[in-house]
């Protein structure tokens, strides 16, 4: 017998890690299905999905690395459960491959990479933000990819949910682009009741299997799970709307690569997710996200305490790039201060959506693995603020 | 042949995936005779089932030919698919066809790992003892001193004897036939498709196309008929010497057993947690 949700997760303020927040999140969104390789700093996600999903009638599989942990985590979204994986830098390498699949083949499913520093094996517990390129373009070929990055454990919660609901709308993996410091941080997460919240399941054929075309369209085609008598055929070769390969004509690769990237570039606006503060009189921006972000805040804060004129950025959702929002900003201001804890990535972006509407500045930690020491940042924002 | 004549198994054919892409001469259209055959002879309902094939010559039997829930997937992987499958809704009858490269090589540990979890899934391994859609490379089951694209000077490896590999990790059920064998195979497939645990099945079959032009047998029949040769029963294998054995094929069924499958231990396990 099935216990419900509402039995195992209390509404009410908990003091958690981000991991664990993680992992009630998926089960609050409805994810019954979770395979797994062991892995720092991912691995209390796993501890709690192992411990709840029985108790919801899901599965918990740990499987033989994370290749066939991703594999299986698309097999049973075809079996029709939302499903989804945890892991690191190494074994989001790993996955690659079949992400790719799951964008191809327009599966929904969440991967969550809790990211460590790198590259290679690396400082396993130490916090960065190495992955926000490989979440992009990890795999081969031409895509385009939903990517969330949670600022605290409150964020593992909310944007777990958030992840499952673009990926089932979509029907495309969507990732939570995690770090250390937020994965292993322990504070207050203020769980709303299960019924207040919003969840979005992947949308089924009305029509009869004869008429049915479960792929390809930009507006997300309807998806027959396997067993509800569509016999769909399921293929990462390219293929047209019904499913069927084609692999001779260019004709059968310009139509699908241009649909599966229209998919998101055509909804981009109702997926992006900016936090904006202070922003009406800024002179200066601080644009950050992840573990960063919770730094740059409170140097926002502390530089209005001082006079200062500047204002405050947080990207939520990193992919697809929020570009007109970004562009927005640089109109109101003169300078955009990019905060990452890695050498330049997301930067890169938001100085090809600027152009010369603002000057771009970027700032690393002081030591790379580390969080920004707001007293480091200021003394950097002070310069640029001349 | 009269127009109204159809084949009977051709009600388990998915419309419009008639054209084959196997060679002339290759055993893959006997698998997927013996596929149907007893998927039939069962009175199976295929629209309970669910294919998983992965990527090589072996992953066209199933895709897109049969009318069935079918997911082709990536290099090496199609069994940590279908244990999603298989897990995600424990109804299906879940069958993974995959080949010596794809199985033994880049998914060697899936295949170690689905037949430790004797997980209830039917994988058909077809063995052609090369890589065959890429041109005839030496895969892990080529026999030793053979020459292929890639050993010009023969191969220094010795090959898997697959069966015992996975008989060793776990499965529940173990045979190995050749595509001359079609009784026998007929005969274990229905075995695979009823065992409740993980069933394995290496086909070894002619690819006259690629193995053929490296041994010199490039006729379909005489290749055939050279399986039957090298092909020795287990019963008779058993007091052969491992010289005598050498380079011949051991068949029949090696392991028949009922050890509770993953499926049915994690319902039990729901059962116990979730009432």
């Amino acid at each position: 017998m099935k216990t419900s949700v509402k039995n195992i997760i209390e509404p009410g303020t908990h003091f958690i890690t981000g991991n664990e927040a993680c992992a009630l999140g998926a089960i609050v969104a409805g994810c019954r299905y979770f395979a797994f390789y062991p892995i720092t700093p991912a691995n209390e996600i796993a501890e709690h999905m192992s411990t709840l999903l029985p108790k919801v009638g899901g599965v918990y599989m740990q499987m033989e690395d994370e290749i066939s942990s991703i594999a299986s985590v698309i097999g049973s979204s075809w079996a029709g459960r939302k499903s989804m994986t945890a892991t690191s830098g190494p074994g989001f390498s790993l996955m690659q491959e079949n992400i790719g699949y799951a964008v191809m083949t327009e599966t929904p499913c969440v991967i969550v990479d809790v990211q460590r520093s790198g590259p290679s094996t690396g400082t396993p517990p130490l916090p960065m933000q190495g992955d926000v390129y490989q979440a992009r373009h990890g795999s081969h070929g031409e895509y385009e990819i939903v990517a969330l990055a949670p600022s605290s454990a409150r964020d593992m919660f909310l944007l777990t949910i958030e992840a499952f609901n673009l990926s089932e709308a979509y029907r495309i993996p969507a990732i939570v682009l995690s770090d250390a410091l937020v994965g292993h941080m322990t504070e207050s997460v203020e769980i709303p009741d299960p019924s207040t919240i919003t969840i979005i399941e992947r949308m089924k054929p009305k029509e009869p299997p004869e008429e049915c075309r479960p792929f390809l369209s930009e507006d997300v085609a309807p998806m027959p799970v396997f067993g509800s008598g569509y016999r769909v055929h399921v293929t990462a070769s390219t293929h047209d709307e019904k499913g069927f390969r084609n692999v001779e004509n260019p004709i059968f690769v310009d139509n699908l690569v241009r649909k599966i990237c229209m998919k998101i570039r055509k909804h981009r606006n109702e997926i992006v997710n900016v936090e904006t503060k202070y922003l009406e009189d800024a002179e200066v921006a601080l644009l950050a996200y992840g573990s960063v972000a919770r730094s740059a805040l409170h140097v926002v804060k502390w530089a209005r305490e001082e006079g200062l004129k500047v204002g405050y950025v947080r990207l939520i959702t990193l992919w697809p790039f929020p570009d007109e929002v970004i562009r927005d900003v640089a109109r109101k201001v003169n300078k955009i201060m990019v905060l990452e804890n890695n050498m330049g990535q997301i930067v890169n972006e938001v100085a090809r959506v600027v152009g010369g509407e603002a000057e771009v500045k970027f700032l690393p930690p002081r030591i790379l693995g580390t969080i920004h020491e707001p007293s480091y940042t200021m003394e950097k924002l002070k310069e640029v603020y001349k | 042949m009269s127009e109204a004549y159809q084949h009977p198994l051709m009600k388990y054919v998915r419309k419009g995936a008639l054209r084959q892409p196997h060679c002339s001469g290759c055993g893959n259209g006997i698998i997927a005779q013996c596929m149907l055959r007893a998927i039939d002879e069962l009175g199976s309902d295929m629209g309970k089932m669910a294919f998983v094939s992965g990527i090589g010559c072996s992953s066209w039997i199933p895709s897109p030919f049969f009318n069935v829930d079918m997911l082709h997937t990536t290099h090496g992987r199609p069994l940590a698919f279908a244990t999603g499958v298989k897990l995600g809704n424990p109804e299906l009858r879940v069958v993974v066809f995959t080949g010596d490269g794809d199985g033994a090589a880049i998914g060697g540990n899936h295949l170690i790992h689905a037949s430790r979890r004797n997980i209830e899934i039917l994988a058909v391994l077809v063995n052609n003892r090369i890589y065959g859609m890429t041109g005839g490379q030496v895969s892990p089951t080529t026999p030793h001193g053979m020459k292929t694209t890639t050993t010009p000077y023969g191969n220094l490896e010795h090959p898997f004897d697959l069966s015992k590999l996975v008989e060793a990790a776990g499965a529940s059920y173990v045979a190995r036939w050749t595509t001359f064998h079609v009784k026998q195979l007929v005969s274990s497939m229905k075995k695979g498709l009823l065992k409740e645990g993980f069933a394995f099945i290496e086909v070894v079959t002619p690819c006259p196309v690629q193995y053929g032009r490296y041994t010199g047998i490039k006729d379909p029949v005489e290749s055939l008929l050279m399986l039957k040769k090298l092909s020795v029963p287990l019963s008779k294998a058993k007091s052969m010497s491992e010289a005598e054995l050498e380079g011949r094929i051991v068949i029949g069924e090696f392991v028949d057993r009922d050890v509770v499958g993953l499926t049915k231990a994690y319902r039990q396990l729901l059962a116990e947690v979730g009432a």
